[in-house]
């Protein structure tokens, strides 16, 4: 497979907030976009948002801005 | 064919609709079901859907916005979801069975239920509805308009009545949404339950829901969600929580465009033209022998629907021979409506109901008018 490296990667609660989430980075021109939910965060299926881990403070910004709480954040290396 | 069935359904959609709906089919995947491009593709026009659907309703945020196969899907959800045995709800005559068999099937078990009557021209008098509240009331449920006499129900009113007694307001907006301006803030809506396949232009087996930020709505189905595949409940999480199974992709896409198309017109320009319509059919055989016509033509604000019927002929045999005359397609007998009927007087006879599309012409509706004279006079 293709190298990893460790990133980070953000899960919703449902695929409407991942959604909103890829909608408002866009238009905010934040980094980042949607995988599947990485195994060893969930053994479930769904999106998550993947990006840099310096894009933290960025990628943030945009959630607060649009209301979105995050199932959880996690860095993994995918 | 004069399509004059709007009620039931719109015949005739903005050809953007047939087109996005026909790009789905072609490549829209499973939304929330993989991070591909298909099923991405699915997503985003899902959301983006509702987002102009709670736009359009007044509603604050899209995550409320819940997809379902039409109005009666709303309904029970909301009905089913909300009430439990030992409350009493309040209804209308005015109520399409879509609203009366989910209670009366509720009554079954344990839930009281009471329904507020309506004058001879399908009117409700709202201090009857106030005055039926009681101690264990939980809900109204109520519809924004009649399907067959059109008459409007200003839920705004209706909306404070519930708050006013601290009761939940589930509303029916079938033939409302699309025509009439709705804000579920506003109007102090709790539930708003609404079809996308009659006046908001969409596909059938497209409908929806907003629900209330804060209120919980057992669900009606569990099953797949795209998320939390190992827990063995379904997810709590709006609108995840009321959307078990692929939701209408494709139908959704055609809705979208459907509300761009409202939005980009205007549903005041399109209700004024609609109502236009109908007054011109109104006017044009209200004074004609034999014609009796239900309803409450007072307002201007109606929805445009005229239901009428030939001195004692049966409104199917009316149906039938403009049909078969006069290429008019209409709706005779009782419309899922069986207490309104009750309340007009038409159990046996039922009623040859028209109902207008803004895409209806001047020419069709003088042509409706001509058959209702012709086939009057032929009673006489």
């Amino acid at each position: 497979m293709r190298k990893k490296e460790l990133r980070l990667v953000i899960t919703f609660h449902t695929t409407t907030d991942a959604m909103a989430m890829e909608k408002a980075c866009k238009q905010a021109e934040a980094p980042g976009r949607l995988i599947p939910v990485p195994r060893e965060i969930s053994a479930g299926c769904g999106l998550a948002w993947c990006a840099g881990l310096s894009d933290r403070d960025a990628v943030r910004k945009v959630m607060d801005s649009i209301g979105v709480q995050e199932q959880d954040m996690h860095e993994v290396m995918v | 064919m004069i399509y004059m069935d709007n009620a039931a359904t719109t015949m005739r959609k903005p050809e953007t609709v047939i087109q996005a709906v026909a790009a789905a089919l072609g490549s829209m995947g499973n939304a929330g079901r993989g991070a591909h491009g298909a099923s991405l593709s699915a997503s985003r026009t899902i959301y983006e859907t509702r987002e102009l659907l709670c736009r359009f309703f007044g509603g604050v945020n899209p995550r409320q916005v819940v997809f379902t196969s039409n109005s009666t899907e709303s309904l029970n959800i909301a009905i089913k979801g909300l009430l439990e045995p030992g409350d009493h709800v309040i209804t209308t005559m005015m109520e399409h069975n879509s609203v009366l068999r989910p209670l009366y099937e509720l009554c079954g078990k344990g839930v009281e239920l009471s329904i507020v009557k309506c004058d001879k021209n399908g009117v409700l008098d709202l201090a009857d509805l106030e005055s039926a509240v009681n101690s264990k009331t939980k809900a109204i449920v109520c519809t924004n308009g009649s399907n067959l006499t059109g008459n409007y129900v200003d839920i705004k009113k209706i909306g404070r009545i519930a708050k006013k007694h601290g009761l939940l307001f589930i509303v029916d907006a079938s033939q409302t949404a699309g025509v009439f301006p709705i804000d579920v803030q506003e109007m102090q809506i709790d539930v708003l339950c609404f079809t996308g396949h009659k006046s908001l232009l969409g596909p059938q087996g497209t409908g929806g829901m907003y629900v209330r930020e804060g209120l919980e709505v057992r669900p009606l189905k569990s099953g797949g969600s795209g998320v939390q595949t190992y827990s063995k409940s379904h997810p709590s999480d709006m609108p995840t929580a009321l959307e078990a199974g692929t939701l209408n992709g494709h139908g959704i896409a055609g809705l979208h465009a459907a509300l761009e198309y409202l939005n980009k017109e205007g549903i005041d320009k399109i209700r004024a033209r609609e109502q236009e319509l109908m007054r011109r059919f109104y006017e044009g055989i209200k004074e004609i022998p034999g014609v009796k016509i239900y309803g409450d033509f007072s307002s201007g604000e109606r929805c445009p629907i005229v239901a009428l019927n030939i001195g004692d002929y049966d409104s199917s045999e009316v149906s039938d021979a403009l049909l078969t005359e006069y290429d008019i397609s209409t709706r005779p007998g009782a419309h899922c409506a069986p207490l309104m009927h009750e309340a007009l007087g038409t159990v046996e006879q039922g009623a040859v109901r028209f109902s207008f599309s803004h895409y209806n012409t001047e020419e069709e509706i003088d042509t409706a008018i001509r058959a209702i004279r012709e086939l009057s006079a032929e009673e006489q």
